[in-house]
């Protein structure tokens, strides 16, 4: 079990990481999203032992790996750009790490074989790596890391480089492989379709720190903070004041007034975050109303946009240019 | 000439087809026009000689007889000796040398850089004079060694004459083609193989072995074939540094042509010579072709970084010192030594006033009725001048056409294209030795030095040109044409703008080579036209602390031209074309 604690790293006298604790459960997958800059790449390579933090321990089953140099970790790496061997062909490149261990060569022969059916490239043992297009070489990568069965496996925005339809082909055989070997993972991303499709749990990691932890569903459900919810594209996020708090609490924003009820008790005049969930509720008595600008249409739905700069999700296109009123849901953030 | 297509009438469509039909035969003419004088020129000068060459080698009689049979087998068996020896060593300073440029950042290193590249653009006369004056006979270093033993002259040691001097020279010579090739395929070597083996259990050792080796094999073999190929074709530090019984195939055909008049045998031996070259090549272009290719290449920056620990601190500091003294003191000892009086003068007696002197340099411009001329020395450099120029208008009057055309090849115009570069791949003796058997008569005519010197040089001034007017794209000029210029108006506003740098480049170039040019010019330049460094050969084979001083005087000179043409290419070079 990995537990990463109180981790941190400078980089060219900018703080990359504050005080990163969390731990990796066996056979858990943890996502870590985040914006590209916010560290999350450098925190992978500080677990992976590639480099050192600042303040802080890595441990593995209540070890400290400080003096643990990377070939002796026994942690799989897959990167976005695969860091195929060009030299080797796809046998040879799944079989690196099982001759870096001295396996014998019937097992190693037996150990391709089977890791290369798991990620379905059998009778691809003889292929130039370089022949190969990106899904298959992203496979190879993929069973090249897990042939030794590594502890823990760890991925680097590994589909970055791979377009949308065969992302999604190679992300669903990845979770059902991650599921199959019951491997722990850590999987780092920008992309939160990715990281929902995948995680068990999500780290949201902003400005060097986790934000939000928990479940994609809790994520969804729950955002944390104003940032959390405009990052994951969870609705319109206004900022308002509250005018009364008597029973529900009364915001005032540039979009309107809305009621509702808030975790914290907030004060008369105090500033706080809305989050307006764009799809439609009938059962709401908070609405937003606005003449339309805007009309572009999404898989199954309208995203409309009005004059204020709200959207919301509908079944039916309005006419550009009318008036309408959307009951929505409302909620206070962080 | 009517425009191809005209305007006032666009509907009548048999007009433009036969407007386009006229167009496309005078277009075809046109091309045929851009390829007859170079590919004339080549054979009138390059292929009818080899012609000559050959049918002379061809020879029975002289085939098997002993003698010539031993001077073959030594010249050949020695060149490749030294060649071997030369390339080995030359791995073994440029390898640590080109990882420390491709690893680490430290201060002053875009200076070192272009000094180890330096000696590879300077005449061989230039860097043999550079280390005569370290290391000769009448060097600081004897003078140093003689000063600290005046009485024991078994410290006096022996340089110039010796292998040892060969090998050092070459290695001087050569060590920036490791740099740049092996340098190259360090720094871009991506740093998350190396991650992923070590992720895989590979320790330092492994991953050296079974990843960064592997990978950086074929450049390793491209380098020392280059520098096998550079090595085994040298001629004039092997000529001025080396002594007798260190002849290589080059040196003896010279000698067989010029000293011995034995036309046959330079001929075997030329021959022999181009057969090796070619061999050499052919398997050098199988290992190019034959690299790996990554599949995500880094960035060159990303791979540097700043020394660390005490161990990388010490092997930067260590290197960059012996790099920047191996650099550096040839080309300072020789422009020191020619403004040094370190003997006494022929006919001088009494006490030898050392100091500083500037006798050398006026005596370049003094006819002695006992000097090795007819004529002042300064003479020489005259005439070097005025060949570089006829050099630069033939080589760009007969590149121009050449590199147009392959700008946008056609398939028969890309066989044609190594056609051009064949006589890069001849030596400058061989190619002075297709002269005289073909032109022999012709010999006592001075213009005869800048055809051979267009010849060396034209290979790269179509490599300069053809990129340039290759990078002008044509909906530039359509656009120059749509905005109502004339032809005229389009080629000067357009194509000129951006082939002036170019031009001048490729000028440069083939300034410069003249400049150099050893081989050919000493076996057909005339006594009385010498060039400046002929006249360098010349003083330094002659006795006396004068022609030793004139010898420093005149390389000096060279070497500073020279070092002032390659700073101009430099700065001409355009941002993002490649290197030689």
């Amino acid at each position: 079990m990995l537990e990463l604690r109180d981790i941190s790293k400078t980089y060219e006298g900018q703080l990359l990481l504050k005080n990163i604790s969390f731990k990796v459960d066996s056979g858990e997958t943890i996502c870590l999203l985040g914006a590209s800059g916010s560290g999350k790449s450098t925190l992978l390579r500080i677990i992976a032992g590639l480099e050192l933090p600042d303040a802080g321990q890595v441990l593995w089953d209540s070890t400290d790996l400080f003096s643990t140099p990377v070939h002796l970790r026994d942690f799989g790496l897959v990167f976005q750009d695969y860091a195929l061997f060009p030299h080797l062909d796809v046998f040879n490149n799944v079989a690196f790490g099982l001759k870096m261990k001295n396996w014998d060569w019937k097992k190693i022969q037996e150990r391709v074989t089977e890791t290369l059916e798991l990620v379905n490239l059998s009778s691809f043992e003889n292929r130039k790596v370089t022949d190969l297009s990106g899904g298959e070489q992203q496979r190879v990568a993929l069973a090249r890391a897990l042939a030794p069965r590594p502890q823990l496996l760890m991925f680097d925005e590994p589909l970055g480089a791979l377009d949308r339809a065969l992302r999604e082909e190679v992300l669903n055989e990845l979770r059902l492989i991650l599921h199959r070997t019951q491997v722990p993972a850590i999987y780092v991303t920008h992309d939160q379709e990715e990281a929902f499709t995948l995680a068990d749990r999500i780290l949201l990691l902003h400005d060097g720190e986790i934000v939000c932890e928990g479940t994609p569903a809790d994520v969804v459900a729950r955002p944390c903070s104003a940032w959390a919810a405009k990052f994951l594209g969870l609705g319109n996020v206004l900022e308002g004041v509250v005018r009364s708090q008597a029973g529900r609490s009364q915001v005032e924003t540039p979009a309107g007034r809305f009621r509702l009820t808030c975790e914290h008790k907030h004060s008369k005049g105090e500033k706080v975050n809305l989050l307006v969930r764009p799809h439609e509720a009938r059962s709401e008595a908070n609405e937003i109303r606005g003449k339309v600008v805007d009309i572009s249409f999404q898989q199954n739905q309208f995203k409309v946009t009005l004059e204020n700069g709200l959207y919301v999700y509908l079944k039916d296109a309005p006419q550009i240019g009318r008036k309408i009123t959307v009951k929505v849901v409302v909620e206070c953030l962080g | 000439m009517p425009l191809p297509i005209n305007h006032g009438d666009a509907g009548n469509m048999d007009d433009v087809k036969i407007h386009l039909r006229n167009f496309a035969s005078s277009w075809l003419n046109a091309r045929v026009l851009l390829w007859f004088f170079p590919l004339a020129f080549l054979g009138v000068f390059f292929f009818y000689p080899l012609i000559r060459i050959f049918t002379l080698s061809i020879n029975l009689g002289l085939l098997l007889e002993a003698d010539t049979l031993h001077i073959a087998y030594n010249a050949l068996g020695f060149t490749f000796y030294q060649a071997s020896l030369s390339t080995l060593i030359t791995l073994l300073v440029g390898l640590p040398s080109a990882y420390l440029f491709a690893r680490y950042e430290f201060g002053g290193k875009p200076l070192l850089r272009a000094l180890t590249a330096v000696p590879f653009m300077l005449p061989t006369v230039v860097v043999a004079a550079g280390f005569n004056a370290l290391l000769g006979p009448r060097s600081w270093m004897q003078t140093l060694s003689s000063f600290f033993f005046p009485l024991s002259s078994a410290i006096s040691f022996q340089f110039t004459g010796t292998l040892t001097a060969i090998l050092v020279a070459h290695v001087f010579y050569n060590t920036t083609i490791v740099i740049r090739i092996v340098g190259n395929a360090i720094s871009r070597l991506d740093p998350k193989l190396e991650q992923t083996a070590r992720s895989l259990g590979a320790d330092s050792r492994r991953v050296w072995w079974h990843v960064t080796l592997p990978l950086l094999r074929p450049s390793m073999l491209a380098a020392s074939l280059l520098v096998f190929l550079f090595d085994f074709t040298s001629f004039g530090v092997i000529l001025l540094l080396g002594g007798p019984g260190l002849a290589t195939l080059e040196v003896e055909i010279y000698l067989q042509a010029v000293k011995y008049f034995n036309l046959s045998l330079a001929a075997l031996l030329s021959l022999i010579q181009l057969l090796c070259t070619l061999i050499f090549s052919v398997i050098y272009t199988r290992v190019i072709s034959r690299s790996i290719v990554q599949t995500a290449q880094r960035s060159p920056e990303s791979n540097l970084r700043k020394p660390k620990s005490l161990c990388e601190k010490f092997f930067v500091a260590s290197a960059v010192f012996l790099l920047s003294a191996f650099f550096i003191l040839p080309l300072l000892a020789l422009p020191l030594r020619s403004i040094t009086r370190l003997e006494a003068d022929r006919g001088q007696r009494g006490e030898v006033q050392t100091g500083l002197t500037a006798d050398y340099y006026s005596e370049l411009f003094v006819n002695r009725r006992d000097s090795v001329f007819y004529v002042p020395p300064m003479q020489a450099a005259l005439n070097s001048l005025l060949y570089a120029g006829g050099t630069v208008i033939l080589s760009l009057v007969l590149g121009f056409p050449a590199a147009s055309a392959l700008a946008k090849p056609t398939r028969l115009e890309k066989i044609l294209d190594p056609i051009l570069m064949l006589p890069l791949g001849a030596s400058a003796v061989t190619l002075g030795l297709g002269f005289i058997v073909s032109y022999g008569r012709l010999l006592t005519n001075p213009l005869l030095v800048p055809l051979a010197h267009t010849l060396v040089a034209l290979p790269f001034v179509i490599r300069t040109l053809q990129p340039a007017i290759a990078s002008i794209p044509d909906r530039l000029r359509q656009a120059a044409a749509s905005l109502g210029a004339s032809p005229f108006r389009v080629w000067q506003t357009v194509d000129w703008q951006i082939l002036r740098r170019a031009t001048m480049s490729a000028a440069t170039f083939a300034f410069t080579i003249s400049l150099g040019e050893f081989g050919a010019t000493l076996l057909i330049s005339r006594p009385d036209y010498p060039t400046i460094p002929v006249a360098i050969e010349r003083f330094l084979s002659q006795p006396g602390g004068l022609n030793y001083g004139q010898a420093m005087a005149m390389a000096t000179l060279l070497m500073l031209l020279t070092t002032a043409c390659i700073l101009m290419i430099e700065k001409l070079r355009l941002p993002g074309t490649g290197e030689f």
